[in-house]
Order: C-alpha cells, then sequence, then structure tokens
C-alpha cells in the first residue's frame, strides 16, 4: 500500500511546496538525474545559463523547425570577442602597421633619399624579368592594390571617408567596393599562383642571404653585400606574398562564400585571419613599392621595360649578372670565334 | 520615452511558432527570411523549453558597432534600426550578433547576400511611418500606430511580452511570484547587460 500512495503524496507535496521553494524545485518534472545529451544544463536558469555560455565560450542552441539550421542557435556570446577583434584589435594593429610603414619609409626618404646607381647608369641593360613575368607581378599588383584599399575602408573608412562624403556616397563607394574585392581576388590568386611557380627556384634562403641580413641588406650601413638573382629582402617579399596570399585567399573565399564550408565560429576566426594576415602584407608591401620606385634608382625597370641598367645589375645582383654573363659567353663565343682579321 | 524591450517567458512557451507566422504575414517577410524563430532547447529532454528568440533591439548594439556603413540607428524608444539603402549585404553584422537577427535574402552567392533584414519591434525603417516605401522595404510600422509588435500581441500563452523593459519585467515579476518557478529572460544578460531579479 506505501509504495503505491508515495508517488501520490509525492506530487501532492511538490504541488503545495512549489510557490514556497522557488527556484530550487523550478523544475517540471523535478531534478534531472543523469546528463542530458543536450550540452545545455537543464537547471540553470536563463540568466546562469548565460553567465556560463560567456565565461567558456559555448553557444546555447537547440533545435527549430524552420529548414535553416543555423538558426538553431539561440545565443552566441562569440559575437563579443569578434566585435572586440574588429573594432579594436583589428583597427590597432593595421593602423599601426600601415600608419607605421609609411612613417619609416617618409623618414627613411628624408634621411637617405633616393638611393643611387653607384658609379651612374652603364648605359647597357639586361634582361631582368620577361613578358610573362611581368604580366604576373602587375597583374597581382593592381588587383593587391584595390584589394587593399577596399580592405582597408570596411575597417577604416566609417571613420576616415564617411564623414566626408556622406552616408549615401560612402555606402554607394563601398558597396562597389565590396564588388571589386570579391571579383579582383581571382585574378590575385591566379597572380600569387604564377609568380610562386615562375619564381619559387631562385627564392629558396640559403647561407648569401643571411649574409646579405647580417649587412643589412646594403640599406642600413654601408657596401653592397651580395646577391643572386633575389637577394635576401626579396626573397622575404616573395615568401611573404606566396604564404600570406595563400592565407588570405584561402581566409577570403571562405568568407565570399559564406556558411558553405563552415560555421559561424569558422566565419568569424576566418575574418580575424583575412583581416590580421592583410594589413601586415599592406604594411610589407609599402616598403616593397617604396623601394622599387621612388626609394631606389633603377629599380623600377626591372618590372617596368623589363630591362635594368648593368651597373644597377652588377651592385645589387653580382652573382646573377656573373651567371647569366657566363651563360651568354657560353652560347656567343663559338659563332664569334672567328680569328680576327680574317676576313 | 520607453525602452522597449521582448521578454520570454519560457515557462509558457508552447513552441506554437504563431509568432512566427504573425511576424512573416504581418511584414510580407520573403522566403528564407525569418526575424522571428522559436528555439527549442534540451528538446524531448527534461527541462526541456521553447524560446522565442529575435533581435533583442540591445543596449550598445554589437551589429551597430561593427557595421562597416554606419548604417545602424537607435530610435527614441530604444529601438535598433537600420537603413537598407546603406546596408552593403557584408555580413558583418550576423557574426557580431549574439542573437543570430541578421538575415539576407540570398545566401552564398559571391558575397551579394542582398540587403540585411532584421526584426523592427514593428517600427519600419528610416522613411516616413507607414509611407508604402517603407513598407516594401521593411513591413508594417505598427508602433507609429501606437500598437506593440505583433508577435507579442498574437501570443496564445502570452509567454512573449512585448513593451517597456520596467514594465514587463514587472509582469514576469508578479508571474513567477505567483506560480512559484521561472526561468529567467533569455538574453536579458547579454543584451542589455541586466539580469532580472526575482
Amino acid at each position: 500500500m506505501t509504495p503505491r500512495i508515495l508517488p501520490a503524496l509525492a506530487l501532492a507535496f511538490g504541488l503545495a511546496a512549489a510557490p514556497l521553494a522557488a527556484p530550487a524545485f523550478a523544475q517540471i518534472g523535478g531534478p534531472v538525474v543523469g546528463t542530458a545529451a543536450n550540452p545545455v544544463a537543464p537547471n540553470l536558469s536563463a540568466d546562469e545559463l548565460e553567465l556560463q555560455q560567456a565565461l567558456t565560450g559555448g553557444r546555447i542552441a537547440g533545435r527549430v523547425s524552420i529548414p535553416d539550421s543555423r538558426s538553431a542557435s539561440l545565443i552566441q556570446p562569440e559575437g563579443r570577442d569578434w566585435r572586440a577583434f574588429h573594432n579594436i584589435t583589428l583597427a590597432w594593429v593595421g593602423g599601426v602597421a600601415v600608419l607605421g610603414m609609411l612613417a619609416i619609409v617618409l623618414l627613411f626618404y628624408a634621411t637617405k633619399g633616393r638611393i643611387q646607381i653607384e658609379g651612374g647608369r652603364a648605359g647597357r641593360t639586361i634582361q631582368r624579368f620577361n613578358i610573362l613575368e611581368r604580366a604576373a607581378h602587375w597583374m597581382t599588383a593592381g588587383s593587391f592594390v584595390v584589394l587593399a584599399l577596399t580592405g582597408l575602408n570596411l575597417t577604416f573608412g566609417r571613420y576616415l571617408l564617411l564623414p566626408l562624403i556622406g552616408p549615401e556616397g560612402f555606402a554607394t563607394l563601398t558597396l562597389w567596393g565590396k564588388y571589386a574585392h570579391n571579383y579582383l581576388s581571382f585574378p590575385f590568386t591566379l597572380g600569387v599562383v604564377v609568380l610562386f611557380l615562375a619564381w619559387v627556384k631562385d627564392n629558396i634562403p640559403n647561407r648569401v642571404d643571411i649574409a646579405w641580413f647580417k649587412a643589412g641588406g646594403g640599406i642600413i650601413g654601408s657596401g653592397h653585400p651580395v646577391s643572386e638573382r633575389f637577394n635576401g629582402g626579396q626573397k622575404l617579399v616573395f615568401w611573404i606574398t606566396v604564404i600570406g596570399g595563400a592565407l588570405v585567399a584561402i581566409s577570403g573565399y571562405v568568407l565570399i562564400f559564406p556558411f558553405w564550408a563552415t560555421d559561424i565560429a569558422g566565419m568569424q576566426l576566418a575574418h580575424i585571419v583575412h583581416g590580421v594576415i592583410s594589413v601586415l602584407m599592406i604594411a610589407a608591401m609599402i616598403g616593397h613599392i617604396y623601394i622599387g620606385t621612388a626609394g631606389m634608382e633603377g629599380a623600377f625597370d626591372a618590372m617596368g621595360t623589363g630591362e635594368v641598367d648593368l651597373n644597377w645589375a652588377k651592385a645589387h645582383h653580382g652573382l646573377w649578372v656573373e651567371k647569366q654573363l657566363d651563360k651568354a659567353r657560353e652560347t656567343v663565343t663559338p659563332s664569334a670565334a672567328r680569328a680576327a682579321g680574317a676576313d | 520615452m520607453a525602452r522597449m524591450k521582448f521578454l520570454c517567458d519560457s515557462d509558457r512557451c508552447i513552441e506554437c511558432n504563431a509568432c512566427v507566422t504573425a511576424c512573416k504575414n504581418e511584414h510580407e517577410v520573403p522566403w528564407g527570411i525569418n526575424r522571428r524563430r522559436v528555439v527549442t532547447i534540451n528538446d524531448g529532454k527534461p527541462g526541456e523549453r521553447s524560446i522565442s528568440m529575435a533581435c533583442m533591439h540591445c543596449t550598445d548594439a554589437p551589429c551597430a558597432a561593427v557595421c562597416p556603413t554606419s548604417c545602424f540607428y537607435t530610435t527614441a524608444d530604444a529601438i535598433v534600426l537600420h537603413d537598407k539603402d546603406l546596408c552593403i549585404g557584408c555580413g558583418y553584422c550576423f557574426y557580431a550578433c549574439p542573437f543570430g537577427a541578421p538575415q539576407y535574402p540570398r545566401v552564398g552567392n559571391f558575397g551579394s547576400r542582398g540587403k540585411m533584414d532584421k526584426c523592427t519591434y514593428c517600427a519600419g525603417g528610416p522613411q516616413a511611418d507607414n509611407a508604402a516605401v517603407e513598407y516594401i522595404q521593411y513591413g508594417a510600422n505598427r508602433l507609429a500606430e501606437g500598437k506593440l509588435p505583433i508577435c507579442a500581441e498574437m501570443c496564445s500563452t502570452k509567454a512573449l511580452l512585448a513593451g517597456d523593459g520596467d514594465m514587463i519585467a514587472e509582469i514576469y515579476r508578479e508571474r513567477v511570484q505567483k506560480r512559484g518557478y521561472g526561468a529567467g529572460a533569455w538574453g536579458w544578460r547579454t543584451a542589455y547587460k541586466q539580469t532580472l531579479s526575482v
């Protein structure tokens, strides 16, 4: 008899006690025994659960009847971390990297000026980059400049441009900037792949590069450390482009196709990788653009006409010039090896 | 002015999805967009709860903080609205939003997701109140007519409460005191940095 009435007694007691013992007896059905498969702890109140998830970084998720699995996420506190990254971390890292590099470059130009070719131009030139290399370089470089400006606009435009041109103009500009950013990612990625294939064999780091860096690349200090086709600094730019380019391309395509490959945590991570690597690449490329144009006499010809002055080449890439001349002698000598005055 | 909030009493919500349907009907929300949804946690297990969730119209809203074009604005009633003419559909607000409120008409089309759409608290957009263009872009402006959001008005169990934060908190407190239990206000800690003590 007793076992039968126990549940009834318990129920009656429970109902009577419910209004008195508020949250402790809050759960309909009494306390949960064992662990639920769902990560959400059923005993916690909304407030406690939110605090817990905010501290542990988890999401409160459940089931929805609409056919959109993403909407099953009820509260995701990670959004707050991403917001802090986007508004504070990225703005600072980007601002310091880009403005810092600009300041370094300007300071350098003001103190050292344009680096001249020692002994002036020889007047004779040597081919440094063929048309394919130059085309790939400018495809990558041209799209990179647009990608960089439109990317910076997404982070800094609202503070710098928006007050100048007004909300409507700025929104139109940013919208077209977004389209340009999305579509120019393709020539940029293709360019990085072509440049990698074209130049990787000349960009393997070796002992010559260590000596080059120890001598400050001839930029800091005096004298020209010897180098092959690419010096230590150029190899650095190459690997920044290849590795950085690959990272921004992969993270960028994850962002272009939202939620195809990953969930919201993955999208946030992709944006963080994309943002940080991009601003660091922009800073590196500001240095690269400077030394290739205003910073050094004769350097731009390499990517302009593809023909560089022989004196410039000897000064900056002595080992490479030697090799090229050796090759040229091998091919030229046999046909030209006539005795003088034989005619 | 009032400080408008939503409060879902998950001990009352029966997951009927009438709020979802009413919202879609009132604003003629297109396919694929859900301004409001009902999430059931611990489904089929002890402690099962359903919570109707939409934009919570946060204090210091994360969406507004990260928007590259600053298209968000807050009304005098503390409702977070946005200007679709300025939205570029970048998706940043969705990454920042704790509640998954921002919705996009298209997904994955090279980032051309279209203009973001979300709960307006039945308060329309930046255009003149209840103008035809406002209806097309944002749906009905019930607040301008002195009415509360349709989701809360329609709620059969009165689980979903909309109105001034202090008033709906008081209603909820009275309920909890009377019945003796309450899971609390979902999202209030995250949205309003406020806990509802009973």
